[in-house]
C-alpha cells in the first residue's frame, strides 16, 4: 500500500436495468484526486455523482474501469479504516442516543477522534443525549456527518451532505469540513450547488449525464457555467449584430423578445442599451446549472440511448 | 478487543427497546401460565411421561427462544432497508463480526427468556436435579443454532413488511409441529414430520428429566443437517443480496 497515491478512477462505466430500459448512469469517467486535495463533484441530479461515489467506496461494482484508493482496492482502504463517508440515503439506527451512536461507530476504527471533540465540532453536543429516532432531519444529518468524521479518515467522502440542512446548519457544516480538510485530509464531496463547489473546494469536476464535462480549479469552472442570460424586447433587432456584442456568446429570438447568452452580462447590457436605447422588459438571470451543463454537453446523448437498446 | 464495544451497544439497543423486551419475554410467560397452571397436577401429559408444568416449560422455552433468535432476522431486514448496512460496509467491521454480534445478541435474549421460563416452571412445582437442568439448557442452546442461520436467511431474503408475517407463520408452524402445545407421540404422519424439524428437538430437550440421554443420534443429526443447510442458504442469500447493489 503506497500512502502517496490519492484516488484514481479510470474509465468507470456503470449501467442499471430498470424494466425494459437500460440506464447508463456512468459512461466512462476518469478522475484523479491528489492526497490533501478538496474536490467537488458538481452536477445536476441524475449526472451520475452518487453512482460514481458508490463505486469509489466499493458499494457497487463497476461494469468497466478501475478504482484505486490510496493505491489499493476500495475495500482494502475501508478495512484499514482510512475512509469515512456520509452517504446521501440511509437513516440512523434507533434505540441509541446520538452520543452512543457516534461512540459505537468510533469503536470500529483503529484510531478514531475523541467522541466529545467530534460532538462539539459537529454541533451535536446540545442534543447528544437524545435518542436518534427523536432527531429532526437536520440533526440526523449532523449525526451522520459526525459518524463520518469520528473515524478520523484520510479520505472523507460526502454525497450531497447539506441537502436536509437549514442555512445556518449548512454554514456550520462547511466550516467544520474546512477545518478537517486543513489537517491534510483528502475530501471529495458531491453537490449540485455551484456556490458550494466554488466556496469550499480547490477543484471541481463537472459531471453531466454520466460523463465528466470539465475538470479544473473552481474559479474556471464557475466562469464556464456561471453564465447569465439577458432577455429583452428589442424592436428592430438584428440577431447577428446582437450576437457579436461584447460579452455575448449567442443570440436567439423567442417570440416577441430576444435572448442573449452572456459570459459577461455587465458588458453586454451596456452594449445592448447603447445600440438599442428602446429595449424594454429587460431581465438578467443566472442560467441554472442544469442548463449550463446541457449547453456544455450538447444534445449528443440521444444516440447513446439507441446504442444501448441495440 | 475493540469489537466488544460494538457488541455492548448492540445489546444496549436491544434491551432498551421496551416494547421488544415486553413482547419477547412476556408472551411465552403468559402462555405458560395460561396453559400449564390449570394442568399443574397432570403427571403424565399425553403419555410423554413428563408432568404438565415440565413439559410446557420446555415447550414454551422452545417457542420463546425460537422467537428470540428469529427476531435477529427482523433487525437485519430493517437495517438493510434503511441503508444502515451500507453505512456499516464502509467501516472496518467485517460481515462475520456483524453476524456474530447479531447472533450473540439473539442468544442472550433467548437465554434470558429461557431463565424466565425456568423460574416460572419452579413456581408451578418443577423440580429437577442440577445435571438435568444443565443438560436441558445445553441441548436447547445447541438446538437454537439452526435458528440463528434461519434468522440471517430471513434477514436477507425479506423486507421489513414481509418479515413479520413470515416469522409469525414460521414460528407458529414450527412450534405447533415441534410439540410446543401438546406432546407429539406415536408413529403417525405428524410425528414423522415433527421429527425432522429442528423445533421438535428443542422441546424434546425436556426428556432428559426422564433420565434418558437427551437427543440420541437422530436428534443430533437432524440439528446438524438443519444447521448446515440453513447456513449454506443464508450465505447464498447474503451474497446475492450484496452483489445486486
Amino acid at each position: 500500500m503506497e500512502s502517496g497515491a490519492g484516488i484514481e478512477l479510470r474509465g468507470l462505466v456503470k449501467s442499471f436495468r430498470t424494466g425494459e430500459r437500460t440506464v447508463r448512469a456512468v459512461r466512462g469517467i476518469d478522475v484523479a484526486v491528489a492526497p490533501g486535495e478538496t474536490v467537488a463533484l458538481l452536477g445536476p441530479n441524475g449526472a451520475g455523482k452518487s453512482t460514481t461515489i458508490d463505486m469509489l467506496l466499493g458499494l457497487q461494482k463497476p461494469d468497466g474501469g478501475t478504482v484505486s484508493v490510496f493505491g489499493s482496492e476500495p475495500n482494502a482502504a475501508i478495512d484499514a479504516g482510512r475512509v469515512g463517508a456520509m452517504l446521501q440515503t440511509g437513516s440512523l439506527i434507533r434505540d441509541l442516543t446520538a452520543r452512543e451512536l457516534v461512540a459505537m461507530m468510533a469503536s470500529l476504527y483503529p484510531s478514531p477522534l475523541d467522541v466529545d471533540e467530534v460532538l462539539d465540532l459537529t454541533g451535536i453536543a446540545e442534543f447528544a443525549g437524545r435518542r436518534t429516532e427523536k432527531l429532526s432531519g437536520g440533526e440526523s444529518q449532523r449525526v451522520r456527518f459526525a459518524v463520518a468524521l469520528v473515524s478520523n479518515p484520510e479520505l472523507l467522502v460526502l454525497d450531497e451532505p447539506t441537502v436536509a440542512m437549514d442555512v445556518e446548519g449548512r454554514h456550520a457544516f462547511w466550516v467544520t469540513m474546512r477545518e478537517f480538510a486543513s489537517r491534510g485530509k483528502t475530501v471529495l464531496f458531491a453537490t449540485h450547488y455551484l456556490e458550494e463547489a466554488d466556496a469550499y473546494a480547490d477543484r471541481a469536476v463537472l459531471m453531466a449525464r454520466g460523463r465528466v464535462v470539465a475538470d479544473g480549479p473552481t474559479n474556471e469552472i464557475k466562469a464556464m457555467v456561471g453564465a447569465r442570460t439577458i432577455r429583452a424586447t428589442v424592436p428592430g433587432a438584428d440577431l447577428d449584430a446582437l450576437g457579436s456584442l461584447p460579452g455575448v456568446t449567442r443570440a436567439e429570438r423567442r417570440g416577441e423578445s430576444v435572448v442573449l447568452g452572456c459570459t459577461d452580462s455587465d458588458a453586454a447590457i451596456r452594449a445592448l442599451l447603447a445600440l438599442h436605447p428602446g429595449a424594454r422588459d429587460i431581465e438578467i438571470s443566472g442560467a441554472g446549472l442544469e442548463q449550463a451543463f446541457l449547453e456544455l454537453t450538447g444534445g449528443e446523448d440521444e444516440d447513446d440511448e439507441a446504442e444501448v437498446a441495440a | 478487543m475493540i469489537r466488544t464495544a460494538y457488541l455492548r451497544f448492540e445489546l444496549l439497543r436491544t434491551f432498551r427497546n421496551r416494547r421488544y423486551v415486553l413482547l419477547t419475554f412476556g408472551f411465552p410467560l403468559v402462555l405458560y401460565f395460561l396453559i400449564a397452571a390449570p394442568n399443574r397436577h397432570v403427571q403424565d401429559l399425553g403419555k410423554s411421561g413428563l408432568s404438565a408444568p415440565l413439559y410446557y416449560m420446555t415447550g414454551l422455552a422452545g417457542f420463546g427462544t425460537m422467537s428470540a433468535m428469529l427476531s435477529a432476522g427482523g433487525r437485519i431486514a430493517t437495517e438493510r432497508s434503511t441503508g444502515w448496512n451500507r453505512q456499516l460496509r464502509l467501516t472496518p467491521l467485517t460481515v462475520r463480526e456483524y453476524f456474530r454480534a447479531k447472533i450473540l445478541t439473539a442468544y442472550l435474549t433467548a437465554f434470558t427468556s429461557l431463565l424466565l421460563l425456568y423460574l416460572a416452571g419452579t413456581v408451578l412445582g418443577v423440580r429437577l436435579p442440577l445435571h438435568a437442568w444443565l443438560t436441558m439448557t445445553g441441548l436447547i442452546l445447541v438446538g437454537l443454532i439452526p435458528f440463528g442461520a434461519l434468522a440471517i436467511l430471513f434477514g436477507h431474503l425479506l423486507t421489513p413488511d414481509s418479515v413479520g408475517p413470515a416469522m409469525g407463520g414460521a414460528i407458529a408452524i414450527l412450534a405447533f409441529l415441534g410439540g410446543t402445545w401438546f406432546p407429539i407421540t406415536g408413529g403417525g404422519a405428524m410425528a414423522h414430520i415433527a421429527r425432522v424439524l429442528p423445533s421438535y428437538w428443542l422441546v424434546r430437550a425436556s426428556h432428559v428429566a426422564l433420565g434418558g440421554g437427551g437427543w440420541g443420534t437422530t436428534g443430533w443429526l437432524t440439528v446438524a443437517a438443519w444447521t448446515l443447510a440453513l447456513s449454506v442458504l443464508a450465505g447464498r442469500a447474503y451474497r446475492r443480496d450484496t452483489a445486486r447493489t
